[in-house]
């Protein structure tokens, strides 16, 4: 294996001389050489210094046979062929100890490829003593073993074999909080450890094969929904002999049940802890803490999600029950806050406009972007059925204003069709179709209609919001509608749009309004990549069904 | 005979004794083990002396010396000249020289009759080696080093020089000193001959990293093999008896 070749520099040995040189005797064996700085013979000195000590001759690099993937410690897995150079790199990196020598020169020296053994002849130079290079060449022999890469390992798991579950539950009647964490997630790639996500009634499970993974989810979800957890452990088997025990954990996490745009009366200790505000407040924004405003005062605080799970309450009106208004006329006041502006401003209900002249004078503080003509959706109190209970403990002065404006919309029409991006998709296994009509209760629409639209929903809020988009990953459509049904390998996602029954899609109202807000193409990803991995199975199609399920929300 | 020894765990013997035909300084170590081999080699024959130079223990590159004389650089104490002049033979002259170079040892190689000094060396102090040493004084270069103390060692029998040293450069050494002269190393390679070894006519130390291989030829050059002071006076006995028959 050691067929070394070795050289003296004698470039060295010769510099100052200009006559012949005396042959001495080799230091070690007497043999008649010329002079070198080390003065011993090429053969002694090999037998002297072994240059590849401390080098490998022989390791180990691992091979996923599934993926056909080789590992890099101490965690990335590298695509590579027999005898390509990525593979060169990725054994040469295994060596230790070459950052002593000078590596001159690496090759491969082939090799069956079934005998599992990969041969690389490198040749190194090092200064053995004083100005005495010494090269030499050599070969590690590398065994090829395999090991399942993390990726096929989670892959091969059975979801039955989990040892942790954690069960995020919101009780809400939509999914927008997990469209968004779901989101959160794939950018974060913070669910990569789990053996399996299943979608149930109000919420997700996520399996996994570890304890520890699922704390570090809990975790991330804390950081980012205000959340309160309990833990359970329930033992599995128990070996009295060598005193283990193996349970199974299962994390129940609530998020709070309370979104943005939810209309909510404070408790009054809580609003009176919060400085008075209120107690009538719309939350502007949730994480871990959530963001209210006050939209008669137009004040703003933020809930930290431990006080609010202090003192929890539900939210008086959601968001599903927003209607529309019309902009009669604006006036602004002059206060502001933060970003918002309070103003005075006449309404008419859309649905009215046309049928009587109804309108009524709200105070808002939606000030800095609404113009008269602006849609506008609110909540229509006056009118609204809600729980009486969540306004007991006020004082009697406390009086609800008939309308509570939410937010800015824009005309309904099929915005799906011109969008440029996408989102990535989790692999969700469904949950049984049951469930998911339980969800709706009774006399709820098909239940693939109703997560179509919720979908299309999140995809605008996402859309009219910056602040939420920030925190996402957008990537770039291939086509411009990509309506080619990209949706062939997503049978496990839950949402499949093909399942959407084909509405009046593609309306005839189709112009463009320059109002509506668009993401800028700066923000997007380049496109998804569908070989990439599991979760890009389940790729956002934008394909007919979505827009179709949008089409026939429209109406 | 040629005696492997260490100074200290150091293999640069030359360093730290000088050895001639008429006495040996060695320095003083921590402990008598390097001074016992000399003594043990030569206190029959020569006194072995220990002595320190400016307070120095490296005595061997400080000092040059021969059968007739002792050359000491000018940051020699008194006291210290004092102990040579009373420990070495009244035939051996010792004397302290205002040489700039003042690593003696270094610059200077001599044997009983003639010197290569460094080629910078003062007129002063080439006429003093003339003087005190009795010897004829050459300024010369071996193999590009100035240094010839430290590149070369040679006796009256021989002399080994650096292993870059030309074929010229040695046929024209030997025929100005009279002695053979062979390229070589001592300690295991090493090219530093004068402080890597010490050798009179008839014994020699050299490190302990020395190979066999060395040994053979520093024996050989130096004409160890059955070199005593007696065989010495065997041979010259011989000479006198071929002369005077």
């Amino acid at each position: 294996m050691m067929d070394g070749v070795e050289q003296l520099s004698a470039e060295e040995a010769g510099a100052f001389s200009a006559g012949t040189l005396a042959t001495i005797a080799c230091c070690l064996c007497g043999t008649a050489i010329p002079p070198n700085p080390s003065n011993m013979c090429a053969s002694c000195l090999r037998a002297q210094v072994d240059i590849t000590e401390g080098i490998p001759k022989a390791l180990a690099i691992y091979y996923c046979r599934n993926c056909g993937r080789y590992l890099q410690p101490p965690k990335a897995w590298i695509a590579a062929d027999l005898e390509s150079p990525e593979l060169l790199t990725l054994c040469i990196k295994r060596l230790k100890g070459l950052s002593r020598v000078k590596l001159v020169d690496a090759g491969f020296r082939w090799t069956e490829p079934h005998s599992r053994r990969i041969h690389v002849r490198l040749t190194i130079q090092k200064e053995v003593f004083a100005r005495t290079i010494l090269q030499q060449e050599f070969i590690v022999e590398y065994t090829v073993q395999y090991q399942q890469c993390d990726a096929c390992k989670r892959d091969a798991a059975k979801i039955a074999a989990w040892q942790a579950v954690v069960q995020a539950r919101q009780k809400v009647d939509h999914k927008r909080t997990f469209y968004y964490l779901e989101q959160l997630l794939l950018k974060h790639g913070t669910h990569q450890d789990a053996l399996g996500i299943k979608e149930t009634g109000d919420g997700i499970d996520f399996y996994f094969a570890n304890r520890s993974h699922a704390v570090k989810l809990l975790a991330f979800l804390g950081d980012v929904v205000p959340l309160r957890h309990k833990s359970s452990e329930h033992l599995v088997t128990h070996d009295t002999h060598s005193n283990s025990y193996n349970y199974k954990y299962s994390f129940s996490a609530e998020i709070a049940p309370v979104c943005r745009d939810d209309l909510v009366v404070l408790p009054p200790k809580l609003s009176a802890s919060m400085g008075g505000i209120g107690p009538l407040v719309l939350v502007s924004r949730v994480s871990s803490a959530m963001s209210l405003v006050d939209p008669t005062a137009v004040q703003t605080t933020d809930l930290p999600a431990a006080a609010f799970w202090k003192t929890p309450f539900s939210p008086l009106m959601t968001s599903r029950q927003l209607t529309e208004y019309t902009v009669l006329d604006v006036e602004t006041t002059g206060e502001t806050s933060g970003k918002f502006a309070a103003a005075e401003v006449t309404v008419a209900r859309s649905s009215d406009l046309g049928v009587n002249d109804s309108t009524v004078l709200v105070r808002s503080h939606l000030g800095h972007v609404l113009h008269i003509g602006d849609l506008v959706s609110g909540y229509d109190i006056s009118n609204a059925v809600y729980n009486d209970s969540l306004l007991t403990g006020h004082k009697a002065s406390f009086e609800l204003p008939d309308v509570v404006l939410v937010r800015k919309t824009y005309p309904r029409r099929n915005r799906a069709r011109g969008r440029k991006w996408r989102l990535a998709r989790m692999a969700v296994e469904m949950a049984d179709d049951d469930a998911r009509v339980a969800r709706g209760g009774a006399g709820a629409r098909d239940p693939a209609t109703r997560d179509a639209e919720e979908r299309e929903g999140f995809l605008q809020d996402l859309e009219q919001d910056a602040e939420l988009r920030a925190h996402v990953n957008l990537y770039r459509a291939d086509g411009a509608t990509g309506g080619e049904g990209a949706d062939g390998g997503a049978e496990e996602t839950a949402m499949t749009d093909a399942d959407v029954p084909a509405g009046a899609g593609g309306d005839a109202d189709e112009e463009d309004d320059d109002e509506y807000p668009e993401v800028p193409i700066e923000e997007l990803l380049d496109a998804l990549d569908l070989s990439k991995g599991r979760d890009a199975e389940g790729v956002e199609g934008e394909g007919d069904g979505a827009e179709e399920g949008a089409g026939t929300a429209g109406q | 005979m040629a005696t492997r020894c260490l100074f200290e765990n150091s293999n640069e013997i030359g360093v730290f004794s000088v050895l001639t035909n008429a006495y040996c300084v060695v320095a003083i170590g921590g402990s008598e083990n390097f001074y016992s081999v000399f003594e043990a080699e030569l206190a029959e024959h020569v006194p072995v002396v220990h002595a320190s130079i400016a307070g120095c223990r490296v005595v061997g590159r400080l000092a040059v010396g021969n059968k007739k004389g002792l050359l000491l650089p000018n940051s020699t104490t008194d006291q210290e000249l004092l102990h040579l002049r009373n420990s070495l033979p009244d035939s051996v002259k010792v004397q302290r020289t205002e040489e700039r170079l003042s690593a003696l040892g270094n610059c200077v190689a001599a044997n009983d009759y003639v010197a290569l000094t460094h080629t910078d060396l003062d007129r002063e102090t080439e006429e003093l080696i003339a003087d005190v040493l009795g010897v004829e004084v050459l300024r010369h270069s071996i193999a590009g080093e100035v240094l010839v103390g430290s590149f070369c060692n040679f006796t009256n029998q021989g002399g080994l020089v650096h292993p870059m040293t030309t074929l010229e450069d040695l046929d024209e050494l030997s025929s100005l000193l009279q002695v053979p002269l062979v390229a070589g190393t001592v300690n295991r390679g090493s090219e530093v001959i004068g402080a890597g070894m010490v050798a009179n006519d008839w014994s020699a130390f050299c490190g302990l990293d020395t190979t066999s291989t060395e040994l053979s030829l520093i024996e050989s050059v130096f004409k160890l093999r059955d070199a005593r002071p007696s065989a010495l006076v065997n041979q010259m006995r011989g000479s006198l008896i071929d002369q005077l028959s």
